[in-house]
């Protein structure tokens, strides 16, 4: 199982190189560091939420909701900053954002765990509720004209390079923030009692109850995790837009669970790791990058990701029903 | 027998309960003939679309396609349908005819392409039509250029707001395709397959059925339903458009499982689905009538799905450890 887990990671791999050879073809401009830079700051926002997704995804469940809650605490965190702008920092602010977040996931889980209905009919319902609820209070208005440190904190760089046309550039404290969580992430995953649960989980509910697993637990664990990565990634978005919309992240959700899901986590549960969703985010976001570096236009953005994402999924299923099939065979033989 | 039409005796008494409560918070407003007559063509293209996304859930799959779907398909009917040299050399009607078979036949493509994925690829349905729908969506947006099509002859009009002998042609093509629907689900060796497959995919196999093929013609017809309501939806706005009907998604999935369809497959019928739909159409417009907003409405809307599952769920509890008991 590791191996094949290894190699899946490995073709992504091939994948982003001989795609990143393609558009450096086309456009060589891409081929540089200011660019790389510049994607990984543009990765950040769909890398977080693409953690949380993660950790849903390998329990075994789905969260469609996760744009809805990072609407939410992307809201009140700028109603926040608007009305006590100068008095907050923005350790404030992520966990105002976090906590908003972890108490919507909760209540996902709550109605999933003690209910039993499926995730994905809950999650579609629930984010009718969060969104609907806060359009109607908000009146749909955007929220712009955050404190002066907030857009400075924004523009922070770990290193400062300068281009050749003296354009600054660097590591964004925003990648910062990714990366550290996905640190925690892979520690969570790969060394903690939780995180080998959640694997158990997804493999098998009933199994991992019966071995004395707290369903419970884990299911509000793992949405009260997404719904903090969702407030965590509403900050990174008011960080790098510096205006919050109440439209500007829902639909998002396919895209990253399209990503994770690139990375080799299944629908079916107990598999996915946190290095294939690094990759799988990476890739769906060379390809907006290359397809603009290109000069495709815009329209065909969703083209392209829709066949990237049928292509790959489907080899992959195709690929594991072959490898199903063998062992039924050498099993039965 | 009983515990069959069990079900249908709630959905009735609660559209009881509902249309005596909203002729009482709206006055005579409510049951007014213009009131009802609106609702006659509001409600076909939400039921036609629903029963493309029950007839899925019953095989245990879903389909997140469908407004994609019915959205490329009324595109192509839409350029076909302003066609200036189709229009002069076959008339409104002629015209009308091949948009229509056209549009019908990509929804069936698509269907198709859904059931490969699918059935021969073992993809889950939700990521194989999550996958779908968003290059559909791309399509359609390459298709239009993100902008509306729109004027069509009076005869494509006609079939959106036209009636039969005081009947909405709407509903009249709703009602057909419920029938059809309901006699393949009840009359055909594929309806029997497709509540099996649903209930026990494995079972099914070994007792000799290709679940292969069944899958395949189940995303087909989902895939035309969705075609058929394009048809429906656009001769309503008159245009087309790359994303018209997005909230539709949540209410297909409401409709169908305060229906009785159940989300782990085997269970529902179409007249379960046809009564959740007129409870569905009735509170839209009644809240309507109230001047409520269309949020609001999206919000209750996930408020009343949450709380349907949960009460089917204290139900079926309460049956099996009445069983166990027993």
């Amino acid at each position: 199982m590791k191996t094949l887990l290894r190699r899946h990671e490995a073709y992504v791999l091939l994948i982003i190189i001989v795609v990143s050879i393609i558009i450096t073809a086309v456009n060589p401009s891409f081929f540089s560091l200011e660019n790389l830079f510049d994607l990984l700051k543009s990765m950040s926002l769909m890398g977080v939420f693409a953690i949380g997704m993660l950790f849903v995804l390998i329990s075994g469940g789905i969260d469609l909701s996760f744009t809805a809650i990072a609407t939410v605490s992307g809201y009140a965190v700028a109603l926040a900053l608007l009305r006590y702008g100068d008095s907050l920092n923005i350790f404030v602010i992520f966990l105002l954002a976090g906590a908003i977040g972890i108490l919507l996931g909760a209540f996902n889980a709550a109605i999933i765990y003690f209910f039993r209905i499926p995730s994905i009919i809950t999650t579609i319902a629930t984010s009718n509720v969060f969104y609907g609820i806060l359009t109607v209070l908000s009146e749909g208005k955007w929220l712009y004209g955050f404190p002066t440190w907030f857009g400075d904190f924004a523009n922070i760089r770990l290193f400062t390079l300068y281009s050749p046309a003296g354009n600054p550039y660097g590591l964004s404290i925003v990648t910062v923030i990714w990366l550290a969580l996905v640190l925690l992430a892979w520690f969570i995953l790969r060394y903690t009692v939780l995180g080998r649960s959640i694997y158990a989980m997804g493999g098998s509910p009933s199994s991992a109850e019966r071995a004395g697993f707290n369903l419970l637990r884990l299911n509000l664990f793992v949405y009260a995790f997404i719904g903090l990565m969702a407030g965590f990634g509403s900050v990174i978005q008011a960080l790098l837009v510096q205006t919050v919309a109440p439209n500007s992240l829902v639909g998002k959700e396919m895209d990253v669970i399209a990503a994770v899901v690139l990375g080799g986590a299944s629908l079916a549960g107990g598999t996915g790791s946190i290095m294939g969703t690094v990759l799988g985010v990476a890739l769906i976001t060379l390809l907006g990058n290359g397809l603009t570096l290109m000069h495709v236009p815009s329209q065909w953005y969703d083209v392209v990701i829709g066949l990237v994402i049928l292509v790959s999924v489907g080899v992959s299923a195709y690929r594991m029903r072959k490898n199903i099939q063998r062992r039924v065979i050498t099993e039965t033989a | 027998m009983l515990r069959r039409f069990s079900h249908l005796f709630v959905l009735f008494a609660v559209m009881l309960v509902v249309v005596i409560i909203l002729w009482s918070l709206t006055g005579t407003d409510f049951m007014n003939l213009g009131n009802l007559q609106s609702m006659a063509y509001q409600m076909p293209e939400l039921g036609i679309l629903s029963l493309a996304m029950m007839i899925t859930m019953l095989t245990a799959g879903i389909n997140l396609s469908i407004i994609a779907t019915a959205n490329l398909a009324g595109i192509v009917m839409a350029l076909i349908l302003t066609n200036e040299s189709m229009l002069a050399s076959l008339g409104d009607v002629g015209t009308m005819m091949v948009a229509i078979i056209a549009g019908l036949i990509v929804a069936g493509l698509v269907g198709i392409l859904n059931g490969f994925l699918i059935s021969r690829l073992d993809m889950s349905p939700i990521l194989a039509t999550l996958g779908t729908s968003i290059l559909l969506g791309g399509v359609s947006i390459v298709l239009t250029q993100g902008y509306v099509i729109s004027g069509f002859s009076p005869v494509m009009l006609s079939v959106g707001s036209g009636r039969v002998l005081g009947v909405p042609v709407p509903l009249i093509i709703f009602l057909a395709a419920a029938g059809v629907m309901g006699l393949i689900l009840n009359n055909t060796p594929l309806g029997t397959r497709i509540y099996l497959i649903g209930s026990n995919p494995v079972a099914t196999f070994f007792s000799g059925v290709n679940n292969r093929s069944v899958l395949m013609r189940t995303y087909i017809i989902s895939g035309i339903l969705s075609g058929v309501a394009a048809v429906v939806m656009i001769s309503r706005f008159n245009s087309a458009k790359a994303d018209y009907g997005e909230s539709y998604l949540l209410l297909t999935v409401l409709a169908s499982v305060l229906g009785g369809v159940s989300a782990a497959g085997g269970f529902g019928r179409v007249s379960g689905l046809v009564l959740s739909l007129v409870i569905l159409q009735m509170i839209s417009s009644g809240l309507n009538l109230m001047g409520v907003s269309n949020f609001l409405t999206l919000a209750l809307w996930g408020v009343v799905l949450i709380v349907v599952m949960v009460i089917k769920y204290v139900i079926e509890n309460k049956v099996q450890l009445r069983r166990r008991a027993a």
